[in-house]
């Protein structure tokens, strides 16, 4: 669906019309939120929409244009953020009915630092809730459709902010991603999306989940988009403990470094356990990822392959590590200072009013991942689970060290099936985990990765994901934006018009 | 032989405050039985002398200048309380009545 609409440009392309005053930031920003208007009703990729507030941003960036301001990279490119990021007087729930109705009274570092960069805000969109999932079906307000397939699921548990760029009802999202939640929705939406370094963007203002592995970063149509996000929202930030005070990696520079189409002397590693047995991805996903390794290899990268041998047992490791931390951070919903109460009339003690408003407030995942790592934690079980669980990670941790003494960056398929039908997996969460089977081995490492469209099986986008040492982003940008070089049009482009009412 | 009987569910349930239906107590006892299972083949692994990894990129001693900042006003951090009353959050009883 390649056109000459505001919505189908780049927000590199719409960031300088802007600025070149070819453009009003007005007339881009109301565009977009007119296609919401249009087709969310069909997608559901807002949980909501600030027509207000983002056209009042746009008429802002306008007048300081025409007064001659110089303003940043991105100024006037309109945006969604995942509702799980906080935003001051926006309300944010984090798909989830114990937070419903709640309007946070601050903002998340990286929302302050879209704000500077004059970006409209254009609304909140849909995930699974908490983040806990991975096709959006886990959300309290509904699932969000694919674009690609309105039958099919969007991924998660960023699939709104996926589907809104994917549809062209945002140019640019937030997403955040614990163990795949901004590569994989961009994989089976036929989108960018990228973890940037753990500890190199802010998690002030991210609604917690699994401390130690959420990451914020871009999700976006192509390398360069989602490279100007990433450095306006990167960088230290002393309100977070974990943040790394470290200069951004250059991943602007790098992606259009990339886009030249030269990697010759680049090493790029393929894990032999990925292709192994039960970990193998479908035939489909394997054929679209393995042409996309083939025009790497004729931009001059050499492929090795590298031995991660402990990354057989990331799943389990981190459905350790990530549901007991959750268990500890959801112990906050007690129905006292924010969000939803239920049972207080007044015949019930505190401590039931708690348990009735969780019970009542929280989803069937968030109650599964809650009983999950209670029982990782408790006595008795703390070290066979939670403590065996840290000592895998540091295996993990190392065979990524040794492969990166050999290769620059490692590839993969992002997940090993496409966008698969709502209900398929609801069943069996443990069918749902293995979306992350690939996604999951860098969260616990903490180094970068993302995910590029690389082709389509049987329609359906499949991604490639590229993951680099920490504090390397750089070069993930460069090897996903040598790889679009190599494409015709962007697949992003491509994905079928959706019906709008 | 399972992992994780019903009983067991339903007193971690109690511990995580959470008031579970008998319906979700069959269904996660069965799904959480799974994840478990999948969850032992970490057994396997030899671990011996290696250091646990408890976040990602490991930084000691972070420390930042002690200087004031403004802190939210009260009228915004009560805001968004279920039930709040003359200043303060309003919560139910702690003490049962014949404690």
């Amino acid at each position: 669906m390649t056109g000459h609409r505001a919505v189908d440009q780049t927000a590199a392309h719409m960031a300088e019309a802007i600025r070149e005053g070819r453009a009003t930031s007005y007339e881009i920003t109301e565009a977009h939120l007119d296609r919401i208007d249009a087709i969310d009703g069909t997608v559901k990729a807002f949980l909501h929409v600030d027509r207000e507030g983002a056209l009042a941003t746009a008429r802002e960036v306008d007048e300081a244009i025409a007064r001659g301001e110089k303003l940043g990279p991105l100024a006037g490119v309109p945006i969604a953020v995942k509702d799980v990021v906080v935003t001051k007087g926006m309300p944010t729930t984090a798909a989830s009915k114990i937070l419903e109705g709640w309007i946070p009274p601050y903002d998340a570092t990286i929302v302050e630092r879209i704000k500077a960069a004059k970006m409209p805000i254009l609304g909140k969109t849909n995930m699974d809730e908490f983040a806990m999932g991975s096709s959006t079906e886990y959300s309290a307000f509904g699932a969000t459709l694919n674009p690609w397939d309105t039958g099919r699921i969007p991924g998660g548990s960023g699939g709104g902010s996926a589907a809104a760029v994917a549809a062209k009802m945002a140019p640019l999202a937030i997403g955040t991603d614990t163990g795949g939640s901004i590569r994989q929705p961009g994989a089976v939406t036929g989108t960018f999306g990228a973890k940037p370094t753990y500890g190199s963007n802010s998690r002030y203002g991210l609604i917690a989940f699994s401390s130690s592995l959420d990451t914020p970063g871009p999700v976006a149509r192509n390398a360069l988009d989602a490279a100007l996000l990433h450095e306006v929202i990167s960088g230290y930030d002393p309100r977070d403990s974990t943040a790394i005070d470290a200069p951004v990696p250059p991943v602007v520079a790098a992606a259009k470094a990339g886009a030249t189409g030269d990697l010759s002397g680049l090493k790029l590693g393929v894990v032999k356990e990925f292709a192994e047995g039960a970990d193998a991805a479908e035939a489909g996903v394997i054929a679209a990822y393995e042409a996309g390794v083939e025009q790497l290899v004729k931009l001059g990268a050499e492929i090795r392959e590298v031995s991660c041998p402990s990354f057989s047992y990331a799943l389990p490791t981190y459905y350790l590590i990530a549901p007991s931390e959750a268990s500890s951070n959801l112990a906050r919903y007690d129905g006292v200072r924010y969000g939803l109460r239920a049972g207080d009339d007044g015949k019930h003690s505190l401590e039931e009013v708690m348990s009735l408003t969780r019970e009542a407030g929280f989803g069937p995942e968030v109650k599964r991942r809650i009983i999950l790592g209670t029982y990782a934690l408790s006595a008795g079980y703390v070290d066979a689970f939670y403590g065996k669980a840290q000592l895998v990670r540091t295996l993990i941790k190392q065979d990524f060290e040794k492969a990166f003494e050999q290769v620059d960056a490692i590839i993969s398929p992002t997940t090993p099936f496409i966008a698969f039908k709502f209900g398929e997996r609801t069943g069996d969460p443990y069918q749902m985990y293995l979306a992350d089977l690939y996604t999951i081995p860098t969260n616990l490492y903490g180094g970068p990765g993302v995910s590029v469209p690389v082709g389509l099986s049987e329609g359906m986008p499949v991604g490639l994901q590229v993951m680099g040492p920490v504090m390397g982003d750089d070069i993930t940008y460069r090897v996903a934006a040598a790889l679009e070089s190599t494409q015709d049009t962007l697949l992003a482009d491509t994905a079928p018009e959706i019906e709008g009412n | 032989m399972s992992t994780i009987s019903r009983e067991e569910v339903a007193h971690l349930a109690r511990l995580a405050r959470l008031e579970v239906t008998d319906d979700e107590l069959d269904a996660f006892a069965g799904q959480l039985d799974v994840i478990l299972e999948s969850m032992k083949t970490l057994a396997e692994v030899n671990t011996d002398g290696v250091q646990p990894t408890s976040h990602a990129v490991p930084l000691v001693n972070v420390f930042r200048e002690d200087q004031p900042q403004p802190s939210l006003p009260r009228d915004a951090a009560l805001a968004g309380g279920p039930d709040t009353y003359e200043d303060r959050f309003r919560v139910p009883r702690i003490l049962d009545e014949e404690a």
